[in-house]
């Protein structure tokens, strides 16, 4: 059944800091920026009926911004912009991947980071690749602001590091510093079709090796676990090691124990597990 | 009763229009039942379509997925400000003979869809860039062939 208009209320402060003071008054008050998950529930009435609170006005949560060491990316950056940003595309690029294949355009003219993040979706697209770039959450809160290790976010399904009245205000990328060995990045979708579809599977990947040694690497994953995970066992015997077939094969192995993939209504997780194997194995052979 | 109804101002192609409405209503609905264009319309009420695609500021959107409040103050264009007074705009025109359209229902939404591709696209537009361009578009009539075949007349006029 559809949602009955007359028990949503749309407000909207003037001020960030009013926002912010809103927010502090009740847990009932929804932010809501690009509305490109809320009003896919709203319309199948499956969104919980309260008062939303319009911040997609707010110039504090608007811009990417260049710093020295860091890429700062606002809350309310669209993946339009995301995808269309020259340092995105040249030091992010799992990220210009995934932005890329949020939705098609009109979705990405709308879809914001932040949204794409306290969605929360085990599905969502952005995630997998700011795991790989140990993305830092910025929240920002009438009484204090603070940052949080992405990785640390997500605590299960749809539970975050967020408390009421918290917003989150910007997601910070580490700009690498230059690495003299071997560089790959990997960002997969696997979905029933290219543009649009929810993933089955995404995968995200960063390694940087040195003559065949793993220097540093990063696998994440999305619609495999309640939340975007790191296959944090996978990477840490991985780390250090010297690339091989057998080192493959006991990765692929491992991943299955960081993996916990569901059967739903757009895979099964025999398939999903078989698919994460399969990008994984991808992934590291493309680096023998 | 209480009511959670606000007045909300539009610029719906060049026009100023004021509303009594609910501010969750979508702009979609807004635009068909209360100010009776009925051009744009809707398919999955999803944002997975593109039926309903709309310019706002400039940006090809969904109106299924935009509630009106976000709509304030806003450059609302549908596909009726498309046309000039005598002429159909030159992708209309290509549609029309190229066979893009049938049912008509995704018609509106390819249109709009294939005029941000026109103004964004740097260079001629290969293949995968229209693929690419119209991906937020279903069409279940034509195969999508002549559709893209439109898009490419359009471009070399």
């Amino acid at each position: 059944m559809k949602s009955y208009i007359p028990h949503f209320l749309m407000l909207k402060e003037k001020s960030f800091n009013q926002t912010l003071e809103k927010l502090s008054t009740g847990p009932g008050i929804i932010p809501f920026a690009g509305g490109t998950d809320l009003m896919v529930l709203f319309e199948a009435g499956k969104l919980a009926e309260g008062t939303f609170l319009d911040i997609s006005h707010l110039k504090e949560l608007a811009g990417i911004y260049e710093h020295k060491d860091f890429l700062e990316i606002r809350a309310l950056t669209t993946y339009s912009e995301i995808k269309n940003h020259p340092i995105v595309r040249r030091e992010f690029p799992l990220l210009y991947e995934a932005a890329k294949v949020v939705g098609a355009r009109a979705i990405q003219n709308r879809a914001t980071i932040g949204g794409n993040i306290a969605n929360a979706s085990p599905a969502a697209d952005g995630p997998p690749a700011l795991l790989c770039y140990d993305a830092i959450i910025e929240i920002a809160a009438a009484k204090k602001n603070r940052k949080v290790p992405y990785c640390d976010f997500h605590k299960n399904y749809k539970v975050m590091d967020l408390k009421m009245g918290e917003l989150i205000k910007a997601v910070w990328l580490r700009r690498s510093k230059s690495f003299t060995g071997v560089k790959k990045e990997f960002y997969h979708k696997v979905g029933t079709r290219k543009a649009q579809a929810i993933s089955k599977v995404c995968f995200a990947a960063k390694v940087q090796l040195s003559q065949g040694q793993v220097q540093e690497i990063r696998l994440a994953y999305g619609s495999m676990a309640p939340y975007p995970v790191r296959a944090k066992s996978t990477e840490r015997i991985l780390q250090g090691e010297k690339l091989s077939s057998n080192l493959i094969q006991l990765a692929i192995t491992q991943l299955q124990k960081d993996l916990s993939p569901i059967d739903d209504i757009r895979s099964t997780a025999k398939y999903r597990m078989q698919v994460a194997c399969n990008l994984l194995k991808q992934f590291l052979e493309g680096c023998l | 009763m209480e009511t959670n109804q606000v007045n909300i101002s539009l610029n719906v192609n060049g026009k100023k229009i004021q509303i009594t409405t609910y501010g969750m209503k979508r702009l979609l609905d807004v635009l068909r039942e209360d100010i009776g264009l009925t051009g744009t319309k809707e398919g999955c009420g999803e944002g997975e379509c593109g039926a309903c695609s709309i310019f706002m500021d400039g940006q090809l959107v969904n109106s299924c997925l935009i509630p009106v409040f976000q709509a304030e103050g806003k450059k609302i264009e549908t596909i009726e400000n498309l046309e000039g007074k005598t002429e159909l705009h030159k992708i209309q025109k290509s549609f029309l003979q190229h066979g893009g359209a049938q049912c008509g229902i995704c018609t509106p939404g390819m249109i709009l869809a294939t005029k941000e591709l026109l103004a964004k696209k740097s260079g001629k537009l290969t293949a995968k860039e229209i693929e690419e361009g119209l991906g937020g578009n279903l069409c279940r009539c034509t195969g999508y062939l002549k559709i893209f075949e439109s898009v490419k007349q359009a471009e070399g006029k």
